[in-house]
């Protein structure tokens, strides 16, 4: 009997020729992340272990995201503490305001983060990295602790659940559109505690950004790694980027997994999912109309690149709706700057959108464009819980670049055929 | 682990971090600031109208979304000794054994426990008994290593005692 690809990668950091799904672990760890809001606690946490250095200092990533730039003195003082350790610890990957990035895009972009690898970060997201094919998890930030004291963590061998997408995608649909689809199918919890694996001719189109975006939202199905299996695509992105060597790891043909799905998606709707849950998914022709106050088009989930162009295409020559304020945040500075130089950031502010720093800010109701009771936004983010934009009133509707730009024009939700002449 | 006798307050499926801890609390990780806005988004007056040793009962998916340990952190520092619920989100599991606030996995006692119940739990044996019904419960057990780690005090005092062990043998 074969090994999953989550098996086998957890076999190789925990060096066990082979494992099976229940048993415990302890996994070196080839990547530790935190950021703004989780490392201060594991640098607390890390100080009361008594070691006196990390295990890797070019192994562990501080990126200030969440916050940032700092929203106010209490937020400034926590990356205070994130850039004494820095400094105490000689920490290299430790990006600051004007070289950083949401840390989930930010990562990948700067080849840290490997096939093959398994990786955690104190922040639940870690997943976004099963796209390149390694094992990545979010954890807690006592987990961060342990994990830049010893280098090593403890982990329970997950079954896995594959899902395969076959047919051909519509115009404007891409990756968000099947992960909201899949959580919708699986529900919030429907894979807790197991390995989601994403296959089939689908994903072997799909550009490594819209992996991104599919694996970034595994946890909001509950699950613990949201893997593709690593392919000339995943080589292509990481030509000229891997820092380090790397050893691709995919799973066997026979191996048992605990659920297997196959979907055909050629007859995909570009999906919406309603307030308060990312698994109310649903097509958007079921939800068109809805008026909105706010579009955001940015976050780890969907701020790079092509999903700015996306974007762009449907407002290029078009204003935003006088109802709507739209908040356009690219990702990282790298995108930031690829948007510019393409003359994508012109025709959004042409649009009349508002186009940001790098800064989780709006998606987790931080800063940056958070709602007043009763508003109504649609978001490109990852999280439409009560509240999670501000308000315990306000709703988020969560979609993909392209009804986003859409619903922006449009001043409520609507199909991005809605609006004609796009080319 | 000694008895623990408290009240229940209960809360339904999927209860998630932002609702237990806001984000916009988060620009700071002081326990006692966090835990005047524990479970706020879920019950506005949940911070005033919890004292020590009382006893939260969820449905299931305790704690989705987010990794934030503040989620904990803030429930255990509001005094809360324990949570019930009919299961846990993978995260915030982790984390309630990382810190030390005892968690307890049964589905029956999370469909039977109402509001202002009084319980009695002995953490070590995962046993829950509902006082004025007499009703008894045994809580999915923790697999022998994540003991350990509870018995320790947390992940910290564990890693701590493996680097010490660690240190003497050189």
């Amino acid at each position: 009997m074969g090994q999953t690809m989550a098996e086998k990668i957890l076999a190789r950091a925990a060096g066990k020729k082979r494992l099976s799904p229940g048993e415990l672990i302890n996994a070196r760890i080839d990547m530790a992340l935190g950021n703004d809001i989780t490392a201060p606690v594991a640098i607390r946490e890390f100080k009361k272990i008594g070691v006196s250095r990390v295990f890797d200092r070019e192994r562990i990533a501080l990126i200030p995201d969440h916050f940032a730039p700092n929203k106010d003195i209490q937020s400034a003082e926590q990356v205070d503490v994130m850039r004494s350790f820095v400094r105490e610890q000689g920490i290299v990957h430790f990006y600051e305001v004007g070289r950083m990035g949401v840390e989930h895009a930010l990562l990948p972009e700067l080849g840290l983060v490997l096939p093959g690898e398994v990786i955690i970060g104190a922040d639940s997201h870690t997943c976004t990295y099963g796209a390149l094919g390694a094992f990545a998890t979010g954890v807690g930030s006592t987990d961060l602790a342990a994990a830049m004291a010893t280098g090593e963590l403890w982990f329970k061998v997950p079954q896995t659940i594959r899902i395969n997408f076959k047919g051909r995608l519509a115009p404007w649909i891409g990756g968000k559109d099947l992960v909201l689809f899949t959580i919708g199918r699986l529900g919030v919890d429907g894979a807790r505690y197991c390995a989601l694996e994403f296959g089939g001719p689908v994903i072997g189109e799909l550009p490594m950004d819209g992996r991104l975006t599919i694996s970034n939202m595994a946890i909001e199905a509950g699950a613990k790694a949201g893997l593709i299996p690593p392919d000339k695509i995943t080589e292509e992105y990481l030509k000229g980027r891997a820092r380090r060597p790397y050893e691709i790891i995919r799973g066997d043909e026979d191996a048992s997994v605990f659920q297997e799905y196959e979907w055909d998606v050629s007859d995909l709707e570009p999906q919406v999912s309603l307030p308060p849950s990312p698994a109310n998914a649903r097509p958007v022709s079921e939800v068109a109309g809805i008026r909105l106050d706010q579009v955001v088009i940015g976050s780890c989930t969907n701020g790079r690149i092509d999903d700015l162009r996306v974007a762009a295409r449907i407002l290029k020559g078009r204003k935003v709706h006088p109802h709507v304020r739209l908040i356009v945040i690219p990702a990282t500075q790298a995108v930031y700057l690829q948007a510019l130089r393409e003359g994508l950031l012109e025709i959004f502010i042409e649009a009349e959108a508002a186009v940001s720093t790098p800064t989780c800010g709006p998606c987790l109701g931080g800063h940056m464009g958070i709602l007043a009771g009763e508003e109504t936004a649609l978001a490109t983010t990852n999280r439409n819980f009560v509240g999670r934009m501000g308000h315990t009133t306000s709703k988020i509707y969560l979609a993909g670049p392209a009804v986003a730009a859409a619903s922006a024009i449009a001043g409520c939700i609507v199909h991005p055929d809605e609006i004609k002449g796009v080319d | 682990m000694s008895l623990l006798k408290g009240k229940v307050w209960t809360f339904g499926h999927d209860i998630d971090t932002d609702a237990i801890i806001p984000a916009r609390y988060l620009n700071t990780s002081d326990p006692a600031e966090l835990a005047r806005h524990c479970m706020e988004d879920a019950d506005p007056d949940f911070p005033r109208k919890v004292t020590p040793g009382d006893i939260i009962v969820a449905g299931k998916n305790f704690g989705c979304g987010s990794s934030r340990e503040h989620a904990p952190l803030a429930i255990k520092e509001a005094g809360v000794a324990c949570v019930i619920a009919e299961s846990f989100a993978r995260i915030f599991y982790r984390n309630a054994i990382n810190i030390g606030l005892p968690i307890l996995e049964s589905p029956e006692a999370s469909a039977f426990l109402k509001e202002n119940d009084q319980v009695e739990i002995n953490l070590a044996k995962g046993e829950i008994v509902e006082l004025s019904r007499g009703r008894k419960f045994t809580a999915v057990p923790f697999p022998p290593f994540m003991q350990e780690i509870m018995a320790a005090g947390g992940l910290i005092n564990f890693v701590k005692r493996k680097a010490n062990l660690k240190d003497s043998s050189k």
